[in-house]
């Protein structure tokens, strides 16, 4: 007590000092508290819009729903390629307790493969554990309801439906309807859609030509996800748009006759609307099952495809070249007649040879026909009359009619993968180092060298000739609800060829099928009323020399498959009033009287019971689907 | 030696209920406010009662109890267990460097019969204690004494260096800056202050360069943190955001995406502002902010009463505890600090901290109900 006082005046000095610094610790304090305070201010509110975005994109995760794919239709509506359900057993790790042993009593209900197992496994431990697994897909019914009453025994098994493509018609339409196939991964970096399970690309065909149409478009839903992904609820959905259904032109009832009609052969065979250049059938033989891609092709059996001579994966109607031979004897004709070289009336003398410098070209008939005009060369095919023709006319006159009668030229045909084929003129000759002879021009009068093309190119010509206008073959009809073009009859540009010149070259093909002496008397058809015209035709695929045809003992049925001329034959019908245009094509078939035109008569006579362009599409005839 | 004497007989200088009487209560009220503020930001957090805010309210109730009991001790009797508590802080830091816990890369926990604590934590409060006990009696021309000034310098560099050794940069900066706070209080010199400060630069320099990778890397990211947003830069960059789309008046109770879909990491502990800040927006997170200000220029106010320089120091001390923890929090969570694990008091789910925390109250109560008692005087001669 007695040191109180001296104690407070020592302690004076000492306590101000620490009022002030304490006092200025507190400003500080709240100073600093007040910097804190700005910067939370800068961060919620100056800055709060960008955060709110940030936050929003941390919760919501957009998702793609799959899309139906378009169906294909034939012309009549039924369906050729289609959506089958697809019921798969999926796996979620997270509900179940243990991985395995769930995977071996799915076993013991379900067959599953070793080696599925491993991959199941593989992917688990891969994966987010909420993520589905695929344990099997294509469930039977059966399978699917003894997974469903043994559900209590397999947690985490979840039974879920997906979509797979089926092609009801199988190999009858592969060619045409084209197949599907996993996007590749260049693919689905262009378009995000193509990464959901399921999803399919078009790889061929009419898959391909409209994939995007038949693809759709993809719906979106939002979902609320947390920070690991997991979905805590939906907060929005808006669907998409399912692919639309294609139409084509094809009548699948045809199409299996005409393919039918080509047995064992190596053969492709177009049948086409001669009016509005509609394809009616478009058969190859032999063909692929196109639903082999869906799941991927084993490597044999695509090493079986592509080494196979007969080439099944090639739609030979528009991908097979061939040289038309005597098929292309009317366009010579036409192009003579066209430039005025020929008339109809002018007749030349066949000795069975034609000489030009110092080269003989033979005809076909060693001992020649004799005098003849346009009409009987064509009725008797003979090759010196369109030497002769071919030589007055010229290479590129001859081309250029080819050319507007649809051989040789691009078709503009909505199928991909199409040939152009080759019509050869100086010009394409010269461009390739050589000179123009012209034995190449006697030899391109009557279809060889080097002239190509396909058999929807030879269909379209007997069309363009039976109809007098540019006929465009096509086989897309509808697209969704809107007609495509093209379906109008009758529409396509006259091909400015007088009704004589036509005329003279009708009267040609209808003598080689109708007239005593004609090449192809076994074209005929045995139908009241309706009369077939059209021309044979048989390329050779190998030079035969002159030693070897002059030894008599030559005969082309006795050479190895692959060295025998090709058998074709194109025709319209009815004569008088051309509905439909056929070209067959048999691959070393040998001569086109005796293995092409039975063919096409009979498919014509197919054609022609059937009649399919006259026949009514229920809510799909032309002029319902015409706009206003 | 009469006072020596007169602090062993430091008896009880007036009942239990005048004791009671003078507990500031208002301000044992702005703490109960501040653990409800907890209460409703870990409920939140743990979307319901379970599994932290019940318990957290339970820890509040028991260290409520603990707080009053130590305020009830005579400051006097404190005031000799100082050093021993000095001591213990000190073995208990080289016992934790010996066999304590990892975390994230450092030895900070210690087991003591199944409870789990940071010696650090409790040595930061025994330096204040033990500086307060060496300035108690100093004149002021002793404290310009420099010589007078060595051993409490090595006092807050011993525990400083065996903090940064286990190593935990961010508390060992904030002991350091009790430890100079009761030095400012005490009436050391401004200019010794400024001839320390002056090298730091420096060896901030030097101590980045002999730094942990992690340390290093919460330094680095703390400056970039879009250069890796989603490792170290992950916790800063989700915080921001929380906070950013809390906006001016928050997404409402329970209703923060970021944190309810745990893109907001350690949310129930130093994450906890920013649950509040995202759920009750800029106006919530100010209201917290004038609380916790409140708290400590309350305990500021607890310093200027008191008439003994030991009470004074310890106020001040534990003042500045509380402030450091909380500005750092704050400033952590914000961005404008590298990332520390400092947790906000009362607020953050932790039962060690609550506990040191409400024994820093419990001094800081003490010193306020013994504000007048006769404790010393200022004497020139002891040492």
């Amino acid at each position: 007590m007695r040191d109180a006082r001296k104690d407070a005046r020592k302690d004076g000095r000492g306590r101000a000092a620490f009022t002030r610094r304490a006092l200025l610790l507190g400003g500080a304090e709240i100073a600093a508290m007040g910097l804190l305070g700005v910067r939370l201010y800068q961060v919620q509110v100056v800055d709060g819009r960008r955060y709110t975005t940030l936050a929003e994109s941390n919760r919501v995760s957009v998702r793609l729903i799959a899309p139906p794919r378009g169906r294909i239709l034939d012309r009549f509506g039924t369906v050729v390629a289609g959506n089958k359900l697809n019921w798969r057993a999926l796996l979620i790790a997270e509900e179940t307790d243990d991985v395995a042993a769930t995977l071996d009593t799915f076993g013991r209900i379900v067959p599953l493969p070793d080696r599925e197992r491993q991959r199941v496994l593989r992917e688990v431990h891969r994966g987010r554990r909420f993520i589905p697994v695929t344990v099997r897909d294509f469930l039977s019914w059966e399978e699917m309801a003894r997974i469903e009453v043994n559900a209590p025994d397999l947690p985490g098994i979840v039974v879920d439906v997906g979509t797979t493509r089926i092609y009801p018609f199988g190999p009858t339409l592969a060619h045409v309807v084209g197949y599907v196939a996993p996007p590749n991964e260049h693919e689905v970096a262009e378009d995000p859609m193509l990464a959901l399970p399921g999803m399919r690309v078009g790889r061929a065909g009419m898959e391909r030509e409209d994939d995007v149409a038949l693809r759709g478009r993809a719906g979106e839903v939002q979902l609320e996800v947390n920070a690991v992904g997991r979905v805590i609820r939906e907060l929005d959905r808006e669907e998409g748009t399912p692919g639309q259904d294609l139409g084509m032109t094809i009548d699948s009832v045809l199409q299996q006759q005409v393919l039918g009609r080509l047995g064992d052969e190596t053969a492709s065979a177009v049948v086409l609307d001669c009016r509005n250049g509609e394809v009616m059938a478009m058969a190859t033989n032999p063909s692929f099952d196109p639903s082999l891609f869906d799941s991927g092709v084993s490597q044999a059996q695509w090493i079986e495809w592509t080494r196979n001579r007969r080439t099944p994966l090639i739609n030979k109607a528009t991908a097979g070249l061939y040289p038309p031979g005597s098929t292309f004897k009317m366009a010579v004709a036409l192009a003579a007649l066209d430039s005025g070289a020929l008339t109809t009336s002018d007749r030349i003398y066949c000795p069975g040879y034609l000489d030009v410098g110092n080269t003989r070209f033979h005809c076909w008939r060693r001992w020649g026909h004799g005098s003849l005009d346009l009409r009987g060369g064509l009725k008797n095919s003979c090759d010196v009359f369109f030497y002769e023709t071919a030589r007055r006319t010229g290479i590129d006159r001859i081309a250029a009619m080819a050319h507007r009668l649809g051989l040789g030229t691009h078709l503009d045909i909505d199928l991909p993968g199409a040939k152009r084929g080759l019509i050869p003129t100086r010009e394409w000759r010269e461009a390739h180092g050589h000179a123009w002879n012209i034995g190449d021009t006697i030899v391109s009068g009557i279809g060889q060298g080097y002239i190509q093309v396909t058999p929807l190119q030879l269909a379209t010509y007997v069309a363009r000739i039976a109809t007098g206008r540019a006929v465009q073959p096509h086989l897309t009809r509808t697209l969704g609800s809107a007609p495509q073009p093209g379906a109008q009859a009758m529409d396509w540009p006259p091909m400015r060829l007088t009704p004589h010149e036509l005329h003279a070259v009708r009267d040609g093909m209808w003598a080689v099928v109708n007239e005593r002496g004609g090449t192809a008397p076994q074209a005929r058809l045995h139908l009241a009323g309706v009369q077939l015209a059209g021309k044979t035709g048989s390329s050779q695929v190998r030079r035969v020399s002159r030693a070897l045809r002059d030894s008599g003992h030559f005969d082309s049925a006795k050479l190895p498959w692959r060295f025998r001329p090709h058998a074709l034959f194109v025709c319209f019908a009815p004569y008088d009033a051309p509905r439909y245009a056929v070209s067959v094509v048999v691959e070393h078939g040998n001569a086109g009287a005796a293995a092409a035109a039975p063919i096409a008569r009979d498919i014509m006579l197919d054609t022609l019971t059937r009649d399919p362009a006259g026949r009514a599409v229920p809510g799909q005839t032309i002029a319902e689907l015409q706009p206003g | 030696m009469p006072f020596e004497r007169r602090l062993l007989r430091a008896e009880p200088s007036f009942g239990l209920v005048r004791k009671l009487c003078q507990v500031p209560w208002f301000y044992v009220l702005l703490l109960c406010a501040l653990a409800g503020v907890g209460y409703v930001a870990l409920y939140s957090a743990g979307n319901g009662p379970e599994p932290y805010a019940s318990r957290h309210v339970l820890r509040f109730g028991f260290g409520i109890v603990m707080m009053l009991a130590i305020a009830m001790v005579d400051i006097r009797f404190i005031a000799r267990l100082a050093w021993p508590a000095y001591a213990v802080g000190i073995v208990l830091l080289v016992l934790v460097l010996r066999m304590g816990h990892v975390g994230k890369g450092a030895e900070r926990w210690l087991g003591i019969g199944g409870m789990q604590m940071q010696p650090s934590e409790f040595m930061k409060i025994a330096l204040v204690l033990a500086l307060a006990a060496w300035f108690h009696r100093a004149s002021w021309e002793r404290i310009g004494n420099p010589l007078f000034l060595i051993p409490p310098a090595l006092m807050v560099l011993l525990p400083v260096g065996l903090i940064l050794k286990e190593p935990n940069l961010g508390t060992a900066v904030i002991t350091a800056a009790i430890g100079g706070a009761v030095f400012l209080g005490a009436g050391v010199r401004w200019w010794k202050f400024v001839l320390v400060a002056l090298p730091v630069p420096f060896a901030a320099r030097i101590a980045y360069n002999h730094m942990h990778d992690y340390q290093r890397a919460r330094i680095d990211t703390f400056f970039h943190p879009e250069q890796d947003p989603l490792g170290a830069g992950y916790n800063i960059i989700q915080s921001k955001i929380a906070l950013g789309s809390g906006g001016m008046w928050g997404k409402g109770f329970m209703q923060g995406t970021q944190s309810h879909l745990n893109f907001l990491p350690e949310k129930q502990t130093d994450f906890i502002f920013t649950v509040l800040g995202e759920e009750f927006g800029l106006v919530g997170g100010l209201a917290l902010m004038g609380l916790l200000l409140v708290i400590t220029l309350g305990a500021m106010a607890i310093a200027l009463r008191c008439r003994h320089q030991f009470g004074r120091l310890v106020a001040l001390g534990i003042a500045t505890n509380f402030f450091l923890y909380v500005f750092v929090n704050i400033a952590m969570v914000m961005g404008v600090i590298p990332v520390g694990g400092v947790p906000l008091p009362l607020v953050s789910h932790g039962g060690s901290a609550m506990i040191m925390v409400m024994l820093g109250m419990g001094l800081l109560l003490s010193v306020h109900v013994h504000r007048d008692v006769e404790f010393g005087a200022v004497r020139d001669d002891i040492p």
